[in-house]
């Protein structure tokens, strides 16, 4: 009885990569599978609308490729690379972070630190207390400011008598 | 007949606009009068002119003329008359023509007002807008011309103006029909509303370029189109909303912002406009930032003819198709000169443009207003690169990319926090000067609230940490705002002895700009609570189902109860829809119809969604495909989008906000002459 038992989990640890083979193959991968991979490509027609709610033929065709292939047992990465090598790197959401694309990545930050770095040195020097140097700068201003009342109270005397 | 007309006044109006432009231009160097006047009645005259082209080709579109290549492109029979008359900027040749007719609109409102203290920027206004309108005339009189007709020659149809040799006039039996996505009543309003925003900013633009050409440094120029940006900003905003609703209601994909090119295209000049709303404030107060208030508003135009151009050129599908499109170079050359023309303005103004005071301190509102101007460029930055960096990758490397919804919101989502934190801190701030002390002083109450909600919403809702940071800066904005409310109408009320809604009231409509801004931010965090919930929280979900059968999702069941297909042959339009039945936790909520109408026409599709609304989340039904015969079983699609209604209550406030703060109120200055002349009057009359 004992052997007859070893026998039979001996078989069943045997078997079991099998069924688990055809387990797989009968596994028809869900709609939510299908679409968290469709949600990360676009086609090349359908211009800014994720593969996984365009509702044309075609988009739908691509959709069931992706379930044939999670059916084959490919991953995630294989069937990007599929897509990637079949239509280029547009159906990417984003372009791979390699050569020219590199500028798409970086100008942005690149651009923005540099407002930001020509912004702080430009309040700095606006806020920098007044040195005995730019007394001269100083005198210009403040007979601007003076000038700048002058016509203010000019124009409001003009508004009075309207 | 009637295109013949059309084309006519089409082409008077170039006319007259080219002869308003020389006339103000010689009257404004001649310095004479008779002359600038002139131009300014030619000006005038071009609204009434392109009205009545107007009118003839809506004429030409409610009466079925499929003669008319820009008629038979856009209607069909089938079309009820007020989607016929929509159709006028249904298409490229219309859109343009209305275009011209709105900035003929406005500046004939421009130049009616009285001009006597500002007459030398007359010339120079008529100058600026009717450059800008000769070169939308000049597009539909020579390339994109709505009133074109087919002809029969020699055996094949050919669109032309006037008839070929030989040739006979060519009426199709019935016309394409509008796409059937833009048969939304939103979509019906939101071009309109989007292109009044743009042709608005064109208004402040050219009062701008008035300002430099005349050398008048003072703030004039802001002061009379401060009500110009407004409007505008408020038809812009409007304009996105509606689109955004639209793509939410016809689009099927569960959103209602997907970062395509089109929208950014819209959302760029909304970006500096917002910008200059702010900045404009600092001149006016204090006299500063006047080369940067200038630039903003060169951006902001330039920016409206560009997104122009790439919504009309053809370049985002292609950059050869922008080439071979007739009107793409044109749009890029007079997006460049003016840009180019505009900048060259500003650096010859350069020295006489100096700020009249100093800046004291990094905390004033005013050194804040201007780190909020750098977050709003920060975000320009990534738009217009997200939109021309695809561009430059197929001319350079010769290799389309996309770039979609990921890079936009991993790149602007710090760039917002950012603006939000500033929201919170900056109505705090005093001009002039603020230290850290006085701003933590009025600070940190709200904040040490908005922690406290914080770490609630940790407890009860989520966990998600870039959610708690966004619900915390909400938080601090509403309170801080609510806060400000609070405090000047309780000094008010202990003042004027007023009770406090007295003091409110009064208080609001003493102030309008400062409390329609404060409405605003509070509209902006309602959006960003609906933001927040569907960035972050969307859940969704896709199954086959037969009858009876259901999905679950966050608690919700749908279960597949009927479904059924009819034509209707009037409408052009075959109908599929669906009944599911919605429970919540065991609980029938009621049913939900998503449905698939296909135009036979254009041989479309458009998914309808069954939505179902609460404060508390959307739940978003699609029918994605069913079996033809049996109808047996269906697929659906189920999105689950929390706190998204915020997003639209926030709209609606945001449009209160803008409409009180831009409400015309009678100029303080004008009371007191007003009240003398009233005076005298009665004292004569005695």
């Amino acid at each position: 009885m004992r052997k007859f038992l070893f026998i039979l989990a001996l078989l069943f640890l045997l078997g079991s990569p099998f069924t688990t083979t055809a387990f797989a193959q009968n596994n028809v991968p869900t709609d939510d599978e299908v679409n968290a991979i469709a949600h990360k490509l676009y086609c090349p027609v359908c211009e800014s609308t994720p593969l996984d709610v365009c509702p044309t033929q075609a988009c739908k065709e691509w959709r069931e490729l992706i379930r044939s292939m999670l059916a084959e047992g490919k991953t995630e990465e294989e069937i990007t690379r599929h897509f990637v090598d079949q239509y280029g790197a547009r159906v990417l959401a984003e372009p791979p972070k390699e050569g020219f694309f590199w500028l798409i990545y970086l100008l942005p930050p690149a651009i923005i630190l540099l407002g930001a770095v020509v912004l702080f040195r430009s309040l700095k020097e606006w806020t920098k207390p007044k040195t005995a140097s730019s007394a001269l700068d100083g005198n210009r201003s403040e007979l601007s400011v003076k000038k700048d009342d002058y016509v203010s109270r000019f124009e409001e005397e003009l508004k009075k008598q309207k | 007949m009637f295109a013949e007309f059309g084309y006519g006044i089409l082409v008077v109006s170039f006319l007259v606009a080219m002869y308003s432009l020389i006339a103000a231009v010689y009257g404004a160097i001649e310095k004479s009068a008779a002359m600038v006047e002139s131009s300014r009645r030619a000006m005038l005259l071009t609204f009434p002119l392109l009205s009545l082209s107007a009118a003839a080709l809506v004429y030409l579109l409610v009466n079925n003329h499929f003669e008319v290549a820009f008629v038979y492109e856009v209607t069909s029979r089938s079309m009820p008359t007020y989607l016929k008359v929509t159709a006028w900027w249904g298409g490229q040749a219309g859109s343009l023509l209305f275009w011209a007719w709105l900035l003929a609109a406005f500046t004939s409102a421009v130049t009616i007002r009285k001009w006597e203290r500002d007459i030398e920027f007359l010339p120079w206004v008529i100058v600026v807008n009717s450059i800008t309108l000769l070169f939308f005339l000049g597009m539909v009189v020579f390339y994109e011309n709505p009133f074109t007709r087919f002809w029969l020659v020699g055996g094949s149809v050919e669109p032309h103006m006037f008839a070929p040799l030989n040739a006979t006039l060519f009426a199709a039996p019935d016309g394409n029909g509008l796409n059937p996505l833009l048969r939304h009543p939103g979509m019906v309003i939101h071009p309109p509303m989007l292109y009044l925003g743009f042709v608005a900013y064109v208004i402040p633009y050219s009062f701008a370029m008035a300002a430099l050409i005349t050398g008048r440094t003072d703030d004039r120029w802001i002061r009379l189109t401060r009500r110009w940006s407004l409007w505008a900003w408020l038809f812009l905003s409007f304009g996105l909303v509606l689109g955004g609703r639209w793509a939410y209601d016809v689009l099927g994909w569960g959103g209602y912002w997907g970062w395509d090119p089109v929208e950014i295209a819209a959302f760029m000049p909304w970006l500096t406009g917002t910008a200059f709303l702010h900045s404009v404030m600092i001149q006016e107060k204090r006299g500063l930032f006047k080369h940067w208030n200038m630039i903003l508003v060169i951006l902001t135009y330039s920016l409206v003819i560009f997104g122009t151009f790439l919504t009309r050129s053809g370049v985002l599908s292609s950059v050869h198709a922008f080439a071979n499109s007739p009107i793409g170079p044109f749009f890029m050359a007079f997006v460049s000169l003016t840009l180019v023309v505009s900048i060259a303005l500003v650096i010859w103004r350069w020295p006489i443009l100096q700020g009249e005071t100093e800046m004291n301190s990094m905390l004033s509102r005013e050194a804040l207003f201007l780190l909020n101007n750098l977050l709003f460029m920060s975000v320009l930055v990534v738009c217009f690169w997200g939109v021309v960096s695809p561009l430059a990758s197929e001319l350079f490397t010769n290799q389309k990319v996309t770039l979609g919804p990921p890079f936009y919101e991993r790149a602007t989502a710090p760039i917002f926090a950012a603006l939000m934190f500033l929201m919170g801190v900056a109505p705090l701030s005093a001009w002039g000067h603020s230290t850290i002390q006085t701003l933590g002083r009025a600070i940190w109450k709200s904040a040490l609230a908005a922690l406290v909600l914080t770490v609630i919403l940790f407890i009860t809702y989520t966990q998600n940490y870039i959610a708690l940071i966004g619900f915390f800066l909400i938080a601090l904005v509403l309170l801080v705002t609510l806060q400000e409310f609070w405090r000047a109408a309780r000094a008010r009320q202990r003042a004027q002895s007023e009770n406090f809604f007295t003091a409110l009231t009064r208080l609001m409509g003493r102030n309008r700009r400062r409390y329609g801004g404060y409405i605003i931010h509070i509209s902006m965090m309602l959006m960003a609570i609906g933001i927040l919930g569907i960035e972050i929280f969307q859940t969704e979900t896709q199954g086959a189902l037969a009858q009876g059968e259901q999905l679950n999702i966050e608690g919700y069941t749908v279960e597949y109860r009927e479904l059924a297909s009819w034509p209707d042959e009037g409408e052009g339009v075959n109908y599929t829809r669906a009944v599911v039945d919605v429970y919540e936790n065991g609980i029938y909520l009621g049913e939900l119809t998503p449905r698939i109408d296909y135009y036979f026409d254009s041989q479309q599709n458009m998914t309808i969604p069954g939505n179902r609304s609460t404060l508390k989340d959307d739940l978003y039904v699609l029918l994605v495909d069913w079996e033809p015969v049996s109808n047996a079983g269906a697929t659906f699609k189920i999105y689950v989008n929390p706190l998204v209604n915020w997003m639209w209550i926030g709209s609606l406030l945001f449009f209160i906000g803008v409409i009180f703060a831009a409400w015309p109120d009678r100029d303080p200055a004008e009371e007191p002459v007003r009240a003398a002349r009233k005076a005298h009057q009665s004292s004569a009359a005695d």
